[in-house]
């Protein structure tokens, strides 16, 4: 990868120096003393920060963390939870855990897929919702579960599902950042 | 903190307690904060508030209490009197339930769970003691129900020989799948020369369908602090690491919390207890890798790497992390050595079977009454899991089948329903203990769409480092889908055994050895539905698209646009 700046020491674009997602990213970096085996922690918190991680961004983690760029793009691409992608304005995962599968969540994936155009894993054409999948949540006891915008919905069929998520697009509601607080504030509105 | 503040602080956690009028015990677990466990313990709050009664009567936060189908649960303590559980708890019907304290009135019945329920009253609870009955987020409260009694006890009256001893008398085995003997392990990593030793503790949940570590993570984290300290004191380790899950976000926020409130309380860190000893736990979060909750590709993972498995031996005890020992074990594992250090090796072993002994935690879910979390000893039978504890199926439909261990077990068909739940008698008949995930299935479950289903899941997981399983799962998937797309002929069937033995036999790690046993399972005991699919194109569970019945709008492709995006059979 092609990365004029990093000649430089400090490492950070100018353009990106500016930023404050920025702060977050370095906070953790320092926290961990610059150490490789931080790598995954720091490429979380960058993606928390940013929402998807950019050749900028990886370029900026292995430099500062002293590690090839093809490592961090190995790591990046490895593991399920990291985007190389910037992700759709709201999102909607659905679990495909076994115990969502024996009640159908397929059925969900299925009709949400076709309700809004998208297919699972990828963001609709203007970008206003990203689907996808997920291999368990550890909620089975509330199967079929869904998650949108860091909300988990249980007991699920494939109309409540279209219907919450139809209402989430249509409400013009703000997406809210998936940082755990948004998951507890509001509890099972879709329950049919 | 040294032992006498330890004992201080539990005495005025309890005289506190028992200054309550009554404690009401929400459960703040996952699966109830998805069915609006925070507005109930608000109303609550708020309600208490207004009537100025939090003297008197408090709102607790607390972890799971087990029947999670039934959230939000709400557990009602009077002082002196008799507990009860309520399940699907409405904020309206949390305040009708205090108004009905405070006033003296009978509490309502309505949402009660009764006191003898099976779900509740079967239960042998060692791991799960504490679930549902503390807060999570207080370190006092599990200090005050006995937490860290074990580990001071070990530190001042046992050398590291004699934890190992107690661990290895009580015959605990490795709750994560493996079963291996958690003493030999023990004494393997505490014997390995090395300056730096290393504790792990496994909570990368990755089977579906699982969740007794998520629960336990969550519910009662100090235990598994408690249980990886005695770890590092029994080996010689001073460092330790959580491995949780990415998707297990809330748990991983409690631990941290533990683990700040411990810290501050000298019961980690340096000079734990006023003894010599040191231990420090980090935090290593996973990013969604069912691969990494293999031991040496959870331990490249914590080390920042792609979580790629190596060849064994050196097993972690000798060459672990950065070629130091290494001793890794399930959180639950763990989470039951602090009750074993403290009531003796021989209380635990006196639990169970012959040769399984103690407690095992099931995530019972699927078709299922009463699905939820149980621990019950090791023995039981399936029979009793599912029709006295689950409470049968549903809707009035035959059980058919229980799957175990997740995408590395099998299905228990209903002729083995009388089969003891344990090491042994699961591996007898084609399946493995695995984590503890039970999923349930009735007649509208079709075994070889559910051998595809697992299949899917492996061959989307697997890491790619040995060709048997990068190449073979992709095969045995394709295969599976041509049974189940009506498009096979016996010669497939053929192709698929054959498969599956070179699979299991040459793959490197446990990811690729297992990914058979799905299917293996399911022929053994459900052949005919295979056959019934290839030769008669027909699935009697109405599952599989070339099903008689005419596909409705919605039939079309039910179970394969999931996870295979641009890819055709």
């Amino acid at each position: 990868m092609p990365h004029p700046e990093s000649k430089q020491q400090t490492g950070i674009p100018p353009e990106m120096a500016a930023d404050p997602r920025f702060q977050a990213v370095e906070r953790t970096i320092k926290q961990f003393q610059c150490r490789a085996d931080a790598l995954i922690e720091v490429l979380h918190v960058a993606q928390e920060a940013f929402g998807f991680l950019s050749d900028e961004l990886m370029g900026y983690v292995a430099r500062q963390l002293k590690v090839p760029f093809s490592q961090v793009y190995g790591v990046a691409t490895f593991y399920h939870f990291f985007s190389l992608e910037p992700r759709g304005a709201h999102t909607c995962v659905v679990c495909t855990g076994t115990a969502c599968y024996v009640k159908r969540s397929a059925e969900i994936v299925t009709r949400l897929e076709r309700e809004f155009g998208v297919k699972a894993g990828t963001t609709t054409e203007d970008g206003s919702l990203t689907l996808s999948t997920v291999r368990c949540l550890g909620t089975c006891g509330q199967a079929p579960v869904m998650v949108l915008d860091g909300e988990t919905i249980g007991g699920c069929s494939p109309d409540s599902a279209t219907a919450a998520v139809k209402v989430l697009l249509e409400s013009g509601r703000p997406p809210t950042i998936d940082d755990g607080r948004s998951r507890r504030r509001r509890g099972g509105g879709g329950t049919p | 903190m040294n032992r006498a503040e330890l004992r201080r602080m539990a005495e005025e956690e309890r005289e506190r307690q028992e200054r309550l009028r009554c404690r009401i015990m929400v459960c703040v677990g996952t699966p109830c904060l998805t069915a609006g466990a925070l507005a109930v313990l608000d109303s609550l709050r708020e309600a208490l508030g207004e009537s100025r009664l939090d003297a008197e009567i408090e709102a607790v936060a607390c972890g799971c209490m087990g029947p999670c189908s039934r959230g939000p649960l709400v557990k009602v303590r009077p002082q002196g009197k008799r507990e009860i559980i309520y399940e699907r708890v409405t904020p309206d019907l949390a305040r009708q339930i205090l108004f009905s304290l405070v006033k003296g009135r009978r509490p309502p019945t309505v949402s009660a769970l009764p006191a003898d329920l099976p779900f509740l009253a079967r239960q042998t609870r060692v791991v799960l003691a504490n679930s549902g009955s503390i807060d999570p987020g207080r370190l006092e409260e599990y200090v005050a129900a006995g937490g860290y009694g074990a580990l001071a006890h070990a530190l001042h009256e046992m050398t590291p020989d004699d934890v190992c001893r107690e661990v290895t008398a009580s015959g605990l085995r490795g709750r994560g799948g493996g079963g291996y003997p958690t003493g030999v392990k023990w004494n393997l990593a505490r014997k390995a020369p090395g300056e730096r030793k290393y504790v792990v503790a496994n909570g990368d949940e990755g089977d579906p369908g699982a969740y007794m570590d998520r629960s336990i993570m969550e519910s009662d984290p100090h235990r598994i602090l408690e249980g990886m300290a005695l770890a590092g004191y029994a080996t010689g380790a001073e460092q330790g690491f959580i491995y949780v899950r990415g998707e297990y976000y809330l748990a991983g926020r409690r631990l941290e919390a533990a683990i700040r409130a411990a810290e501050r309380a000298g019961l980690l860190g340096s000079r734990v207890l006023g003894s010599n000893f040191n231990f420090r736990i980090d935090i290593r979060t996973g990013a969604g890798a069912f691969v990494c909750g293999e031991e040496t590709s959870l331990m490249a993972s914590i080390m920042g790497r792609r979580g790629q498995p190596w060849q064994r031996p050196p097993y972690p005890a000798q060459r672990g992390l950065w070629g130091c020992p290494t001793l890794i074990n399930n959180v639950e594992t763990l989470a039951a050595v602090p009750a074993i250090v403290s009531q003796g090796g021989k209380w635990y072993g006196g639990i169970g079977s012959a040769a399984s002994k103690g407690t095992k935690v099931y995530a019972l879910a699927g078709q299922v009454e009463m699905a939820g979390l149980i621990e019950v000893p090791m023995g039981t039978t399936l029979r009793e899991v599912v029709f006295d504890i689950g409470g049968g199926i549903p809707g009035g439909r035959r059980f058919k089948a229980a799957q175990s261990g997740g995408p590395s077990g099998g299905c228990i068909p209903a002729t083995e329903l009388d089969t003891p739940l344990d090491y042994e008698s699961m591996e007898r008949i084609g399946t493995i203990m695995g984590s503890g995930g039970l999923i349930i299935m009735d007649e509208t479950s079709c075994m070889p769409d559910v051998a595809s289903f697992f299949l899917d899941f492996c061959r989307d997981e697997s890491c790619g480092k040995c060709p048997p399983c990068r190449v073979g799962t992709v095969e045995m998937h394709r295969l599976l889908r041509r049974i189940t797309g009506g498009a096979a002929t016996m010669d497939d069937l053929a192709r698929l055994e054959e498969l599956c033995e070179l699979v299991g036999a040459t793959s490197l790690c446990g990811l690729g050895m297992t990914a058979p046993n799905p299917v293996l399972s399911t022929l053994r005991y459900f052949r005919d539905e295979y056959e019934e699919h290839i030769i008669q194109r027909r699935c009697a569970a109405g599952v599989c698209t070339m099903a008689e019945a005419p596909a409705g709008p919605d039939g079309e492709a039910l179970l394969h646009a999931m996870g295979v995006a641009g890819e055709e059979a």
